[in-house]
């Protein structure tokens, strides 16, 4: 019912701002210039040359803001060490492609003579390539400097190839390759100078890798080369096109491998006195499966967002059965596996990714999985401890007393300065204590039985699979999600004026019974993601 | 300073113990048989000049303040429990306690405040940013271009975030994660050996500068499509590639002789993560690594991690790290102390002193390669129980080419820790009179170890 006089009183606004378009009117906010993440710059490589090509090389770190890397990449620079890397790369990159292994089925021309230059295809290869790693058409100069130092470098190795790995490595090394920069220009409206809105080619790259992880196609470069892109029509064509492909897995994957800080894969390791179950592979299996999941859910079988903390389907591989205490019959790849209703394991929340990442090398940490799970999932913020905690209160905190992270827990509890925010993390922290520390079933504790009864927000639960159904009916879990794919959308933090377009689309997201394609779309066709502010007029340092 | 005065032999050891009593030892006296030009700086016997190369050595979690600050000041301070572990190379170096992160009506950030604090010269102000430069970059921007690499970056615990060195917050400069990856940096591909007999530059030298001077002539279209924070970011791209035209620059033209270089073997690939031992054996090697990688003149500025902030160290089989130890250890009622946790500063002082002597261990002109290295090894926290960021542990090995004293203990009875960032750089010989801000900013170096 709330939903519905929402609905009505953004309706009417929407009628009185004349808008038209269902949405509100939000102006969205500045437009930045984004370095690629190493999942975007790998696609770059594969839909030009495709899977052949190796791309091996350290990529700098991603840099995490308010909780998503998609809003770090518009912060982050080039390093010294990582423009090294990206040259070393670039340089790897152009030498498969122009070696001979691969040069004639990559190369969309061959050189009257490989010994000498041959301008015309040099010319031909960097307009075509460079328009695809660029994003954008070259311009004349552009192709002309590259053109004529591949010439010249080709006349002095006798070389043609060479002269073309130059031309190419110069293409992986631009600044306009390594970053995607936005640009915004002047709304045609008149009354509204300050109004800005992304040029054709920034609204279609920012478009693809919203719904793709990965550059425009030559369709969707060409729609917005004619101007189409403008029109409501062409944008709704074109958007609905991207999410009809098989692609939109990939950009559905790299949203959640950022919201739910999968980076942090590379640097997890276990104590093995612990764990003696974990290895590496089990790892990456893990991280995969949830991945696997999520889009089988969402994009797969377009089932609604919520199910994802009910669902009892599971895929898996053999080197993951021994820690769900399940037989895996394929001994290659992934089968799907269904849990039996009785089964303490559903959703989201009882896999062993999250189990295993958000724990302590030889523990698990009821304390690191609330705090995750509130902030990423519910939007909420967490406080850092306060800097100067008496921990002298833990000096008879010894495992012989306390034999479960409850008994550990509860001195948090009784003390003002922790209970703020420990008690908003650790009651669903401690539901999910059956899971140790990589994920594996437990009912005990250092011979303890242990306890996951608690309440989220006031509603109770027994056990994780409880805790699940209460995460997928929290009020907060759709607009929590309609925050961070939008912000992940924009790769900024949303404004105060999205405000509105943001309670719109939550009521939309609900509407479609939490669909997420559907979220994408009304996203994409929103008019905070097409459009622009100035950027501040002082900027933070 | 009196000039080129050749001192018949004199006992290295016994020489710089003479200089310990405290007693101001800077009047004419040699040391070490080199020569002093008129800036100070250390002149190799050939009359050629050694470079001087500043680092930091981080570890995590701090000490015991009342096991690890020396009682008195001066040259003859009695030993402490967490200080034993130098003991053999502490005529190298100076303890410094007491320097505190003046807080500035800022929170304290935990584990964070007390790095940024003593690297950047203020308090951070922002909850998750940190304003830079860090003292390794602006000392970089003075005497890292002109070598083949800017600075060099190594994390023991086996992860490239584990970086404090930054020129702003856009850019942290990751860490090499392994001693493989390290070596392969500095001696792999790209290396030309300065003492070798045949001197071929690559071929392709040339074409990586053409594909570089290409991307530059597109530098003034791009700028003027940006905002200013974005401009400031591609000035750092083009800042990071023109360092890389200086590394091809360079590997076109034969190296200088360097009588202290060799190359060294690959090093044997263990594994990487946070466990102790591993920890200290990949530290070795990375210290040994990075140690010819100085004496090759491949970079004069480092940045080394032991441990990083909120130390992920643990024992094998231990379900805690050094961090949450320090956090829910017990005290020990008898000891006063929290063993488990005590274990890792011991760990982290024992890594110090092989960082130390291994720089040592290498001959450089008629001193050791140390003599001309400025090295500020410090923490996050003095107590990291309570996160405290007063009275931090800093200790500075090396003598910056003469220019340092060795062998005392300073304390600096609650001034801001900018003092000594500000002695470092005055050290490697920036024009600085003035650093820090708010209530960290000063102009007093720490002239107690000058010379």
């Amino acid at each position: 019912m709330r939903n519905v006089l929402q609905l009505l009183v953004l309706t009417l606004l929407i009628v009185l701002v004349g808008c038209g378009r269902g949405d509100p009117t939000s102006q969205g906010g500045p437009v930045s210039m984004k370095r690629l993440t190493p999942a975007q710059y790998r696609n770059a490589v594969e839909d030009l040359f495709g899977t052949t090509i190796d791309v091996s090389g350290r990529f700098e770190p991603d840099s995490r803001r308010s909780g998503l890397n998609a809003i770090g990449t518009s912060l982050v620079a080039v390093t010294p060490s990582g423009f090294e890397q990206y040259e070393a790369m670039a340089r790897n990159v152009a030498a498969q492609v122009t070696s001979p292994a691969h040069r004639d089925h990559l190369l969309p021309c061959k050189p009257k003579s490989t010994t000498a230059r041959d301008d015309v295809c040099t010319e031909s290869i960097v307009r075509s390539f460079g328009q695809q790693l660029l994003r954008r058409s070259l311009g004349d100069d552009e192709i002309r400097v590259r053109v004529r130092a591949a010439g010249a470098t080709a006349e002095f190795h006798a070389d043609f190839y060479t002269g073309l790995e130059l031309a190419l490595t110069s293409l992986l090394v631009a600044p306009d390759f390594l970053f995607r920069i936005e640009v915004a220009e002047p709304a045609p409206l008149p009354d509204r100078p300050d109004r800005l809105q992304l040029s054709d080619l920034s609204l279609a790259v920012r478009l693809s890798y919203f719904l793709w992880n990965r550059g425009p196609d030559e369709t969707l470069l060409a729609t917005a080369e004619r101007g189409e892109l403008n029109s409501h029509e062409g944008l709704a064509r074109e958007v609905d096109r991207l999410l009809a492909s098989e692609q939109l897995a990939g950009g559905v994957r790299a949203f959640f491998e950022d919201l739910f800080l999968f980076d942090q894969f590379t640097d997890l390791g276990k104590d093995v006195t612990h764990y003696p179950l974990y290895n590496n592979r089990m790892a990456a299996d893990a991280r995969e499966q949830t991945l696997r999941f999520v889009v089988e859910h969402l994009v797969t079988q377009q089932a609604g967002y919520r199910e994802l903390f009910t669902s009892r389907q599971l895929p898996i591989t053999r080197s993951l059965g021994p820690l769900y205490g399940v037989p895996v019959y394929s001994s290659e790849g992934w089968e799907n596996m269904e849990f039996p209703p009785d089964h303490p394991r559903a959703g989201l929340l009882s896999h062993a990714s999250f189990a295993m990442l958000f724990s302590h090398p030889g523990r698990s940490s009821p304390t690191l999985r609330g705090v995750f799970l509130r902030e990423a999932l519910l939007c909420q913020i967490i406080p850092e401890a306060p800097a100067d905690v008496d921990f002298s209160l833990f000096a008879a905190d010894a495992d012989s007393v306390h034999k479960t992270a409850r008994d550990r827990l509860e001195v948090h509890a009784n003390e003002a300065s922790c209970r703020t925010c420990h008690k908003l993390t650790d009651p669903i922290g401690l539901g999910l204590e059956v899971f140790d520390g990589i994920g594996k079933y437990r009912t005990s504790e250092n011979g303890a039985l242990i306890d996951t009864r608690g309440d989220l927000d006031g509603r109770n639960f027994a056990d994780p699979v409880e805790l699940g159904q209460a995460f997928a009916e929290s009020p907060l879990i759709g607009p929590c999600l309609v925050q961070n794919l939008y912000r992940y959308a924009v790769g900024r933090e949303h404004t105060n004026r999205e405000r509105s377009l943001l309670r719109y689309l939550e009521a939309r997201f609900a509407e479609a019974g939490y669909r997420l394609p559907e979220l994408m779309r009304e996203i994409a066709l929103s008019e905070g993601f097409r459009t622009a502010s100035q950027p501040p007029a002082k900027e933070e340092t | 300073m009196s000039t080129r005065i050749i001192q018949p032999k004199i006992g290295r050891r016994r020489f710089l113990r003479g200089t310990l009593g405290g007693v101001a030892c800077a009047v004419g006296l040699p040391f070490l048989n080199l020569f002093l030009n008129a800036n100070g700086d250390a002149v190799a016997a050939t009359g050629a000049p050694l470079p001087r190369r500043f680092g930091t050595w981080f570890f995590g979690c701090g000490m015991n303040p009342l096991r690890w600050n020396p009682a008195t000041v001066g040259g003859d301070w009695e030993l402490t429990p967490e200080l034993v572990p130098i003991a053999h190379v502490r005529d190298r170096m100076n303890i410094l306690s007491g320097f505190s992160v003046l807080l500035n009506g800022e929170a304290n950030q935990v584990h964070r405040t007390g790095v940024f604090g003593t690297l950047c010269g203020g308090a951070p102000k922002k909850a998750t940013e940190v304003e830079g430069p860090s003292l390794d970059v602006l000392i970089s921007d003075e005497i890292g271009t002109k070598t083949r690499f800017r600075s060099l970056e190594m994390a023991a615990t086996g992860s490239s975030r584990h970086s404090n060195s930054l020129r702003d917050v856009s850019s942290v400069n990751p860490a090499e994660p392994s001693p493989l990856s390290l070596y392969l940096r500095v001696f792999g591909s790209g290396f030309a050996d300065p003492n070798a007999a045949e001197f071929s530059p690559d071929p392709r030298l040339l074409l990586r500068k053409s594909a570089l001077s290409i991307v530059t002539e597109d530098r003034k279209r791009l700028e003027r499509q940006l905002g200013q924070s974005d401009r400031a970011r591609l000035d750092q791209y083009f800042t990071s590639l023109r360092q890389l035209e200086q590394q091809l620059e360079l590997q076109l033209q034969k190296p200088a002789p360097l009588q202290a270089c060799s190359v060294p073997k690959p090093p044997a690939g263990g594994p990487v993560d946070t466990e102790i031992e591993h920890v200290m054996s990949n530290h070795a090697l990375m210290a040994q690594t990075l140690a010819l990688a100085l004496a090759c003149d491949q970079t004069r500025v480092f940045n080394m991690l032991f441990s990083n902030r909120a130390s992920s160290l643990r024992m094998p089989g231990s379900s805690d790290t050094h961090h949450t130890l320090t956090h829910e250890e017990p005290r020990d009622p008898d000891l006063g102390y929290q063993p488990k946790a005590t274990y890792f500063v011991m760990k982290s002082m024992e890594a110090w002193a092989t960082f130390v002597e291994t720089l040592d261990a290498i001959p450089e002109g008629d001193g050791t390669l140390l003599d001309n290295c400025l090295v500020m090894a410090h923490s996050e926290t003095s107590e990291a129980n309570t996160h405290s960021v007063v009275g931090l542990p800093l200790m500075i090995a090396g003598r910056a080419g003469g220019r340092m004293r060795t062998g005392l203990h300073v304390s600096g009875v609650g001034d801001s820790t900018s003092r000594v960032g500000l002695t470092m750089q005055q050290l490697m010989g920036l024009n600085v009179g003035r650093w820090g801000t708010d209530q960290n900013e000063t102009d007093r170096p720490v002239t107690e170890i000058l010379t």
